[in-house]
């Protein structure tokens, strides 16, 4: 099987998988208790966000744990948004087009609430359009939100452009940036720099899934979504996963360790893919820049086909791609980002995501490259004709 | 053995058609349609149905996925039935669902994959006939479900099962119990998959303008006013807002008037059905035919001459729109809508 959804989900590095296992059985107590057990729980947990600290360039108080990439976001969005509203200076929400649904969601649910929202489109390579931002932006403005990379289609998007304008044009904004696609490609700590806040997600690089951080910089103020015993700086109540935790800070330091090796390899495997794919599958096209896509992400639009087809047949031929935005329910709706980039929804309806991660082997691409092309020639030599 | 692509809709129908498939050894997938993201995602493609069907789906080691069609659902169905309303019809959206959707762009997509046959779990019989492979009556003539597929493509047979066409409700819920799927006991869906909350009146007026008009007696004289002839169809005698001395049904709509027509039963009867889009898989019948002109309920004798149903005995009209399936015994041979 080729399992070429990284962007999803990524296996668990070994090392996140050791470093869980003690609080699962041996050290098992509430890290909030005063007694020996709780004191040796609280001690990892602490450790765990010196060293997520560390690597992301903050100071371990500005470290929220969270439940995930979409708590995450929805905290750093309405939380620096109601926290605006709370100090009376500003009431406007301006997120990229092609933010994850989290950021979108949450931009929804503000707007439904009565904050403005402006919503900025991509260029066609997707990378969010400068100059919409800038006219979107007023003295009014509470959160800006633009990722640091997409999760469609893999480009990275200019973070230090972005957080320029809006100090320029929306004085009273906070910067946010879902950087959760990041880690595996980019140094979050430099990348990320230029926000105020940044969101992660354990899952997208080797930790556990349900565990995610919100960088929160010193002066940021948040209302928070989750209230309660006044855990993580009284941002995010809930007794803390330690497990998840210590699982999240291990994988996050095999991430930035390995990367000078495992980025190079990685771009390697996806480009041989994609010159196979696009060489197999002579219509074929790549969708976002490829001047500004992370090594991982391979986005192709294959004209005339479905892609929920596709996805279909290349699942029984044991290919695990992905396309659009799965829904609840497990439907493809066509993809809002290849819709906010200004392609046409043909062309949103007939693209696949293959994505490459840190578990990425040549047998993987070996398999793709030998069943994929093989694969879109038979379903288009099967087309039923009526 | 076959490579089968079985509809799951989360009920206990498709449910137990998916575990027969598996039995007699085929090679199953599953798969539920998302055919209505509307503001009330209930129905048949809520994400508890199609949560039913993905676990039964594992329970019986099948693979299932999700098609999303709503686009052409709301372009090949519900806009139709929301027409076909506003010009005064009545449309049967299950008919159209099953011709555009099921044995339409489900079938194209399963023969694109390579799948041999599609399956539901309709309460109907595909049967051999000198013609080739044809829609039957299902064994549970309570529960038959021939009708809602008379339009289809006859030649959609040939790679359709059916597998609990010869089971009666009882045996379906009795085998699902014997397998433990959740769906054994599930309720039932009567009613269109994309009108819950508000009903039909609700759901029309909402997409179709307000239209008022006149309600005359059938000798022209006016008796009072209506707000869009949407809410009326042919026979109906609920929700006359008119005070009239005996039972009185409406016997005609006509949206380019706007005006509904009332009169009494004798007003309403009919010898002859005046069909259009016909479809005969094995060229137009000849014999004496069974006539049903709604999904479940009495149906009438009657030959075909040309379009027209020419009927045994005076029947109450037919609604425009709908659809009038025709059986030799109990095989679908004709079906059209009436005009």
């Amino acid at each position: 099987m080729a399992y070429l959804d990284h962007a999803a989900s990524t296996p668990m590095r070994p090392e996140a998988v050791a470093a869980m296992l003690p609080f699962l059985s041996e050290i098992p107590a509430n890290p909030s208790g005063s007694h020996s057990a709780s004191r040796a729980a609280k001690s990892a947990l602490e450790d765990a966000r010196e060293r997520v600290a560390a690597n992301l360039g903050c100071a371990p108080a500005e470290i929220v744990f969270t439940g995930g990439g979409s708590e995450s976001d929805n905290l750093a969005v309405k939380g620096a948004a109601w926290a605006a509203r709370d100090r009376g200076d500003a009431d406007g929400v301006v997120v990229s087009g092609i933010e994850h649904k989290a950021v979108l969601a949450a931009a929804d649910r503000l707007e439904r609430d009565g904050m403005r929202v402006a919503r900025v489109p991509a260029t066609t390579g997707g990378v969010v359009d400068l100059d919409a931002l800038a006219a979107a932006l007023d003295d009014r403005t509470a959160v800006v939100s633009v990722m640091l990379v997409n999760n469609e289609v893999g480009t990275i998007q200019p973070l230090a452009d972005v957080a320029d304008l809006v100090r320029e044009r929306a004085p009273h904004a906070v910067l946010h940036t879902d950087a959760v696609q990041a880690p595996q490609w980019l140094d979050v700590a430099g990348a990320g720099a230029p926000a105020s806040l940044v969101a992660l997600s354990g899952h997208k690089f080797g930790g556990p899934k349900g565990v995610g951080v919100l960088v929160v910089r010193a002066g940021t103020r948040l209302v928070p979504l989750v209230e309660g015993g006044g855990h993580e700086w009284g941002t995010r109540a809930g007794t803390q996963n330690v497990a998840g935790v210590a699982a999240f800070a291990a994988a996050l330091e095999t991430t930035v360790r390995q990367r000078p090796d495992e980025l190079p390899r990685i771009r390697t495997l996806r480009d041989r893919l994609e010159r196979a794919l696009l060489d197999g599958i002579p219509d074929a096209v790549v969708n976002g820049d490829p001047a500004q896509r992370v090594a991982g992400l391979l986005h192709v639009a294959i004209p005339g086909l479905e892609a929920e087809a596709l996805l279909v047949a290349l699942d029984c031929a044991d290919v695990c791609a992905a396309s659009g935005s799965a829904c609840s329910s497990g439907a493809v709706d066509p993809s809002h980002v290849l819709v906010a980039m200004g392609l046409e929804r043909e062309r949103a309806l007939s693209s696949v995501r293959f994505s490459l991660g840190w578990a990425s082997t040549d047998a993987d691409v070996d398999h793709a490259v030998a069943v994929v092309p093989d694969v879109v020639a038979r379903l288009r030599s099967n087309r039923f004709v009526a | 053995m076959a490579s089968v692509l079985v509809m799951m809709s989360g009920g206990v129908d498709s449910s137990v058609a998916a575990a027969l498939l598996v039995e007699q050894g085929h090679d199953v997938t599953g798969v539920t349609l998302k055919l209505w993201g509307g503001e009330s995602d209930s129905g048949c493609c809520s994400v508890a149905d199609v949560e039913d069907a993905r676990r039964v789906a594992a329970q019986l080691g099948i693979a299932h996925y999700v098609f999303n069609f709503s686009d052409d659902f709301a372009r090949a169905v519900v806009d139709p039935y929301v027409t076909g309303y506003a010009n005064g019809t009545t449309p049967n959206p299950c008919v159209a669902c099953n011709r555009e959707m099921k044995w339409g762009r489900l079938l194209r997509r399963a023969h694109d994959l390579g799948y041999e046959y599609v399956a539901t779990g309709h309460h109907a019989r595909v049967v051999p006939t000198p013609d080739g492979p044809r829609v039957a009556r299902g064994v549970d003539f309570g529960k038959d479900q021939s009708y809602v597929l008379a339009t289809v493509d006859p030649a959609a047979w040939a790679r359709t099962l059916l597998p609990i066409g010869t089971m009666t409700k009882a045996e379906v819920r009795a085998h699902a119990s014997r397998l433990g799927l959740r769906t054994a006991t599930k309720a039932e869906s009567m009613d269109v998959c994309f009108i819950t909350r508000g009903g039909r009146d609700a759901f029309l007026r909402a997409r179709v303008g307000a239209a008022p008009g006149r309600v005359v007696d059938t000798d022209g004289s006016l008796l009072g006013e209506h707000s869009g002839v949407a809410s009326f169809t042919i026979g109906q005698r609920r929700g006359l807002d008119v005070a009239v001395g005996e039972r009185r049904y409406v016997v005609d709509v006509d949206a380019s008037s706007s005006t509904i027509t009332i009169g009494d039963r004798d007003a309403l009867l009919r010898t002859e059905i005046l069909l259009c889009d016909t479809v005969f898989p094995g060229g137009a019948p000849t014999g004496e035919l069974t006539v049903q002109t709604r999904a479940h309920g009495a149906t009438a004798r009657g030959r075909l001459r040309g379009d027209t149903v020419e009927l045994a005995e005076p029947t109450p009209r037919v609604a425009p729109g709908q659809v009038v399936a025709l059986y030799d015994a109990d095989v679908v041979v004709g079906a059209g809508y009436a005009v």
